[in-house]
Formats: structure tokens, C-alpha cells, sequence
């Protein structure tokens, strides 16, 4: 029995591995794609048909490069930074379901690694364990640019944990368990808790794009005024392993949105499993967009939208919950 | 059989790391050492089922404490080891020994006597974070209570310390205003 449930996890991690891996791949081909029409361009077109093949040119030439160590850097730390980064990034996708459980050649599937009855906390966690990446990256380079970027991201980092940490509250205390299949059951039988808390819903999206770093909060890599921050010293797959963290970490966030406020996989049935999978593309289509339509924000604004802003009306939404509730 | 590797596993691992965090004389390494073993500890949470304090684990000592480490070693030269003054190595060395010995027996000591018994015992069917609730909010009322209010006026405390030009927002102050600002601050300089 043991024996067959270790068995089962490690086909299950390399599964989930091997997957998000590549969808990391492709989301670049969609990023540059998404953008390009936004921007009334073509994108990538020469290599293969729609320029799909892009990906797999563009994981050639990172593999194939020379790796560059610069000889004033921290040199252990600098090699390991964008492993964390990576790491972190698939370790959070331990507690998330990512499709209801079903029935393959008559053994059921239960498509979650662990589930453990604190998910939400457990993935909050080791997103926030996340910061390492660029903190160390950007530390260990020597290079000054990268330290204002690790700097940054620190900030951010502390910042907009305080705020996904409040917001999620008050949906937690009406479901009462940190479980994310606990959430799907709830708003099976109560109806979607983005309707109930809608505050909460804008204030974690909001809090999602710091966390995963991208556009409105792209502050901690941003090229026209810090180069590539942390990842300026890097090259090669070291500096694709940064990327492919931070594209997993928008669909792992994406996948979390979804099943704490818009119903998750509904009641199990093929549908809901297709409507999640539509939730998560609608999701990381918005980071795209967001991307061609916002221009960045200043750090100070950040801090003062962090801690004058989202902050209050956080504490402020939990004690309307709790006197609701009570 | 499979917790006994996880547990070996792991308390290899963690005094590994601990080792590196007080040995080095690289700033960098001991950082990402004791971060790596705080959370390397949150696995002994996970074997013995406790998820919740494995998760509060991670996220109060990697995600937080370590982090807040980490901005504060922003202002040093972080790539230059660091020299060490050393006093007396025996005394360093005795009372170390000392010390790791008598934390061992003490923690040792109810095991072998066989006197270690739950004061709250498993709740039947209620989950980890309502067993932490319950003790919480019934037993530990009042330091809990007391803890929250110590925080309150460390924040407060903090504000106050750092709080200089609290009135003053760079974000709401139109450019000339920064300008007229950064002017006086010459002048104090100089004069």
C-alpha cells in the first residue's frame, strides 16, 4: 500500500513537472504573441507554422549557450539562486487539485499531490519562500543594478504577502478550512465566493501580479531602468530557470484564483474540469494583457498602494465579514 | 520505513546546514544556510502531521524573519567575507559543549523516564488548525492576548523611530514642491 502510493506521487510529480515545464515554454511563445497583436505586429512568424516552433528554438539556444560564472560573484550562491527560483515555484504546485478526480483504466486519480488540510496556507508559504530567487541572485552578483532589483523585490515580496494574506482571510473564515477542495465544496453548495467577497477577489488579483512580478508591479526586472535586475550577470539556462519560475508561478497563481473565487472544477463533472482549464487561460490571457495596456509604477507609489490602500481596505473587509458573519 | 529515511533525511540535512551557518565567514552562505534549514525543520512538522505548524513554520522563519535578515545585509558589501574577531577559542568551544549537552537532557530526560504525557489530547475528527484554535483561544488566552499587545507597541514603537517627515508623501508633492524641498535640505547641509 505504501509502496503503491509512492509510487503514485513520484509518477504524479513528474507528470505535473514535465507539463508546467512546458506550458512555461509556450507562455513565452503566447506572451510575445498576445503582445504582438496587441500592438498591431505579427510576433513570431519564420520558424514552423504561426511561429510556433519559436519555443523549441528558443530552448536550444538557452541550453546550448555558455554558461557564465563573472569572477566577482558569490560563486555557490550565484549558481544556485535560479534553481530556488524554479524550485519554489513547483513546490507550491504540491497542494494545488488541478483537475477533479477521475477514472483512468479503472484506478481513480486524484490529480493533487499532497493534499494536505492547510493548501492555501502551505502554497502561500512557499510562494513567499519564492523571494529567495532574486534576493540571492541579485546579492551574490556584484553588480549594483542587481542589488537595487534584489532590494526591490525584498520590498515587494514582504509588502504584498502582508496584503494576499488578509484578503484571503475573510474567505477563509467563511469556508473554514485552509483545504482548496474544502473551497470547491463549498461554492458548489453556496455559490461562487467571488460574489460574496468581491473585495477580497480584487484585492488578491491585485496582489497576485506582485507576487509573480509582472507588469503594473514589473519594478524588480525592469529593463529600461534597472537592465534585467537580478538576472543581469546571468546567461544561459541559469537565466532561462528565472523565467521558467516565473511563468509557472503565473499559472500555479492563476490555477489558485480560480479555485478560491470563481467555483474551481464545479462539481467534478468534465465541463467544470474544461471550465477550470478556461478560468486559468482567461486568468494568464489577463497577466498578457495587463502587460500591453498598463505602463509600471513607481516603487514609492508600490509601497504607498500597499500599505495606504490595499492594506486598510483589507482589515477593514475582514471585520465587515466577521460582524456579518457573526 | 519510509518516515525513518525522511526523518534521517532530514536531520542530516538540517544540522548540515546549521553547521554551514556557523562555520562560514561568507555572509551570503550563512544566510541561505539558516534559511535553508529553517526550512528543512518544517519537515519534522509534516512527519509527525502537524501541517499547520509546518506551514507557519515556512512562512514565519524562511518567508518573514530570514527576509527581514536578508534587507538589513542589503547595506553591507555582502561578496567580501567577513573577519571574525575571535576571543578565547576554549571558552567558545566549553561553553558550547556545555550547553548542547544540557538541552539534550533535558529534553531527554522525560523520555527516559517515561513521564511524557499529552496535556491536550487529540481532539477526535477536528482538524490541525482547530486543535492549534482550541489551545490557542481557551488555555492560552492570556498570553496570547499579551503577545499581541507586546507587538502592538514594538509597531508603534517602530513607527515612531523611523517616522521622521511622516506628513511629507514624494508620491502626492508635484515636482517644483520636491525641488523647494531638496533646496532647504542643501541649505541645512551647508550652513
Amino acid at each position: 500500500m505504501e509502496t503503491a502510493y509512492l509510487i503514485e506521487t513520484v509518477i504524479k510529480i513528474v507528470v505535473i513537472l514535465l507539463i508546467f515545464s512546458a506550458l512555461a515554454g509556450i507562455g513565452t511563445y503566447f506572451e510575445r504573441k498576445v503582445l504582438a497583436f496587441m500592438q498591431r505586429r505579427l510576433g513570431p512568424m519564420n520558424v514552423g507554422p504561426f511561429g510556433l516552433l519559436q519555443v523549441a528554438a528558443d530552448g536550444i539556444k538557452l541550453f546550448t549557450k555558455e554558461d557564465i560564472v563573472p569572477s566577482g560573484v558569490v560563486a555557490r550562491i550565484f549558481k544556485i539562486a535560479p534553481v530556488i527560483t524554479a524550485a519554489t515555484a513547483f513546490m507550491a504546485a504540491a497542494a494545488i487539485p488541478f483537475l477533479p478526480s477521475f477514472t483512468l483504466f479503472g484506478y481513480e486519480v486524484h490529480p493533487i499531490v499532497a493534499d494536505i488540510n492547510i493548501g492555501i496556507l502551505y502554497i502561500l508559504g512557499i510562494m513567499g519562500v519564492g523571494l529567495y530567487g532574486p534576493l540571492l541572485g541579485g546579492m551574490a552578483s556584484a553588480n549594483k543594478f542587481a542589488l537595487i532589483s534584489a532590494a526591490r523585490g525584498a520590498a515587494v515580496f514582504i509588502s504584498y504577502e502582508v496584503v494576499t494574506g488578509l484578503s484571503i482571510l475573510a474567505p477563509i473564515m467563511m469556508v473554514g478550512s485552509l483545504s482548496l477542495i474544502d473551497f470547491n465544496e463549498y461554492q458548489i453548495s453556496n455559490g461562487w465566493i467571488v460574489f460574496a467577497q468581491p473585495v477580497a477577489f480584487i484585492l488578491f488579483w491585485i496582489a497576485a501580479f506582485a507576487e509573480t512580478g509582472r507588469t503594473p508591479f514589473h519594478l524588480i526586472a525592469n529593463d529600461h531602468e534597472i537592465i534585467d535586475g537580478f538576472g543581469t550577470e546571468y546567461s544561459g539556462m541559469r537565466w532561462g530557470l528565472f523565467a521558467i519560475g516565473e511563468y509557472a508561478n503565473m499559472f500555479f497563481i492563476s490555477f489558485v484564483i480560480s479555485l478560491l473565487f470563481l467555483g474551481g472544477y464545479g462539481d467534478g463533472s468534465l465541463l467544470g474540469a474544461l471550465a477550470l482549464l478556461g478560468k486559468v487561460a482567461f486568468f494568464f490571457f489577463f497577466f498578457l494583457w495587463t502587460r500591453a495596456a498598463w505602463p509600471d509604477v513607481r516603487p514609492d507609489q508600490l509601497m504607498w498602494l500597499c500599505w495606504k490602500v490595499l492594506m486598510p481596505i483589507a482589515v477593514i473587509n475582514i471585520v465587515i465579514t466577521g460582524i456579518v458573519m457573526m | 520505513m519510509f518516515e525513518a529515511i525522511a526523518f534521517y533525511l532530514f536531520a542530516f540535512l538540517t544540522i548540515s546546514m546549521f553547521y554551514i551557518t556557523v562555520t562560514t565567514s561568507q555572509a551570503l552562505y550563512a544566510l541561505t544556510a539558516l534559511a535553508a534549514g529553517m526550512i528543512f525543520i518544517s519537515a519534522f512538522f509534516f512527519i509527525l502531521g502537524a501541517d499547520f505548524l509546518g506551514a507557519v513554520q515556512i512562512v514565519v522563519y524562511s518567508g518573514a524573519v530570514m527576509a527581514l535578515y536578508a534587507f538589513g545585509m542589503m547595506f553591507f558589501d555582502t561578496t567580501r567575507e567577513v573577519k571574525e574577531k575571535q576571543g578565547n577559542k576554549a571558552i567558545i568551544f566549553g561553553l558550547g559543549t556545555i550547553s548542547a549537552v544540557l538541552i539534550v537532557l533535558i529534553f531527554a530526560a522525560p523520555l527516559v523516564s517515561g513521564n511524557a504525557e499529552a496535556l491536550f489530547p487529540m481532539t477526535p475528527g477536528a482538524g490541525n488548525t482547530q486543535e492549534v484554535g482550541m489551545v490557542l483561544f481557551t488555555k492560552y488566552l492570556v498570553p496570547f492576548e499579551v503577545a499581541a499587545v507586546m507587538l502592538l507597541v514594538a509597531m508603534i514603537s517602530g513607527i515612531v523611530l523611523a517616522g521622521k517627515k511622516m506628513d511629507l508623501s514624494l508620491t502626492l508633492m508635484n515636482e517644483d514642491e520636491i525641488r523647494e524641498m531638496r533646496r532647504e535640505e542643501n541649505k541645512k547641509v551647508l550652513s
